[in-house]
């Protein structure tokens, strides 16, 4: 029987509540937790997708850097705070649905609760076109 | 196995005649199993403890879920904490960068306490929970950290084929009416899956809940949705309101055992109960 730690359950019951979209994902990089807003950004909901290991989400919303060249999963911050287990920080282009290109900034964390275990991280996405 | 009740209410004690039906001592249950006896949690139940007539070894356990008031303000005052040919074991949650002992020791210590914690004339050994199974004579417990203010844990106890589950402060999920969907997303869901007997937190009726969001307490309703998700067997609501007359918290659970149809039985915890399970 599975069952997510704790800090990891509570990560959702707030990102549950937040505005911004969040990504939740577990040590090995599978996404198992986005909330509505992150929906809008993968253009999928959660109840339909499950979870998504890191090479399927990693793509899906195609991100780009400054010059239009593909971002690679591991170039990803949440994907290098799963390597690394450290904070990371990006801005960097993604293409939604619609075939617009959003800038974002990505700020993930890493989440190590109180048994001092790495849980896995969670990642906040800001849409650079609402700041200011 | 079996379960005494010495301490199911909440927050603070009462001795008002109005609390004298489900008792006025806060949490504390005593888990018997032949002569095998562990205590969990330290309100002012433990001090209903016989401890000359059931705790003639030298070693006694006491298991801590959390370290809020009600959970062990009976600790200052337990019989085997003066007597120097007792071992007591404290276990209690870690998860803080203060150790468990540097903690209790804020409470047990002047001004608060006549005493520090390293005069108790007793053999006090304190000991974090381990983030594993572990084993004490023949119980076999889990701990856990679930949903509630600082560091608190839920247990598991096992013995033969039997198992309890006791969370008396839990919060499953904060804000909503119900449990995530999900069961691998729910707090706690490990420790009561199919337990035989789980005794859970359900100070609040579902009204009062909403104004007590994030406060780490249930409503009767998510108690019990709790125990159904989990397929615990049997449910006894614990952690009753000290705000509450004994009448109200009757009414509370009539009106609420109108609205529901679950499979198993769910009862209001007694202080002075014993449950065989």
């Amino acid at each position: 029987m599975s069952a997510h730690e704790i800090e990891i359950i509570l990560s959702r019951q707030l990102a549950d509540s937040l505005t911004v979209p969040v990504f939740i994902v577990n040590p090995e990089g599978t996404l198992i937790f986005y909330n509505e807003p992150a929906e809008e950004v993968l253009g999928e909901k959660f109840e339909d997708t499950g979870p998504m290991p890191v090479n399927v989400w990693g793509t899906s919303f195609f991100p780009q850097d400054e010059d239009g060249k593909d971002l690679a999963p591991e170039e990803l911050p949440l994907v290098q705070t799963i390597k690394n287990k450290v904070p990371a920080h990006k801005t960097f282009w993604i293409k939604a649905l619609n075939g617009k290109y959003t800038k974002i900034s990505v700020t993930s964390i890493p989440i190590i609760g109180r048994s001092k275990k790495f849980s896995g991280a969670m990642a906040i996405f800001w849409n650079n076109d609402f700041i200011g | 196995m079996k379960v005494k009740l010495h301490g199911t209410r909440g927050a603070y004690p009462t001795s008002t005649l109005n609390n004298q039906t489900y008792g006025g001592n806060t949490p504390c249950i005593e888990i018997i199993n032949g002569k095998e006896r562990i205590i969990v949690d330290a309100g002012t139940g433990i001090l209903g403890i016989d401890f000359d007539t059931f705790y003639k070894n030298d070693r006694i356990d006491i298991l801590l879920t959390h370290l809020h008031m009600d959970h062990i303000q009976g600790l200052a005052f337990c019989k085997p904490f003066f007597n120097p040919n007792k071992e007591v074991h404290i276990w209690g949650p870690g998860g803080s960068p203060e150790s468990l002992q540097a903690r209790l020791n804020r409470f047990l210590s002047p001004p608060l306490f006549p005493i520090p914690l390293r005069d108790i004339p007793s053999n006090l050994i304190v000991e974090e929970l381990p983030n594993t199974t572990f084993t004490i004579g023949n119980f076999v417990i889990t701990a856990e950290y679930i949903s509630h203010p600082g560091p608190t844990v839920g247990f598991r106890i096992q013995c033969g084929s039997k198992t309890i589950t006791y969370m008396p402060d839990h919060e499953p999920v904060i804000g909503k009416e119900h449990l995530f969907p999900e069961d691998d997303w729910v707090s706690g869901f490990r420790l009561a899956h199919q337990s035989d007997l789980l005794i859970h937190d359900s100070q609040y009726s579902k009204k009062e809940y909403m104004n007590k969001v994030g406060w780490g307490h249930s409503s009767l309703e998510i108690a019990a949705e709790f125990c159904s998700r989990t397929a615990a067997k049997r449910l006894l609501l614990f952690h009753h309101d000290p705000a509450h007359s004994d009448d109200e918290r009757t009414q509370m659970f009539k009106n609420f055992m109108k609205k529901t149809n679950y499979n198993f039985p769910i009862e209001l915890a007694v202080q002075g109960d014993e449950i065989e399970v």
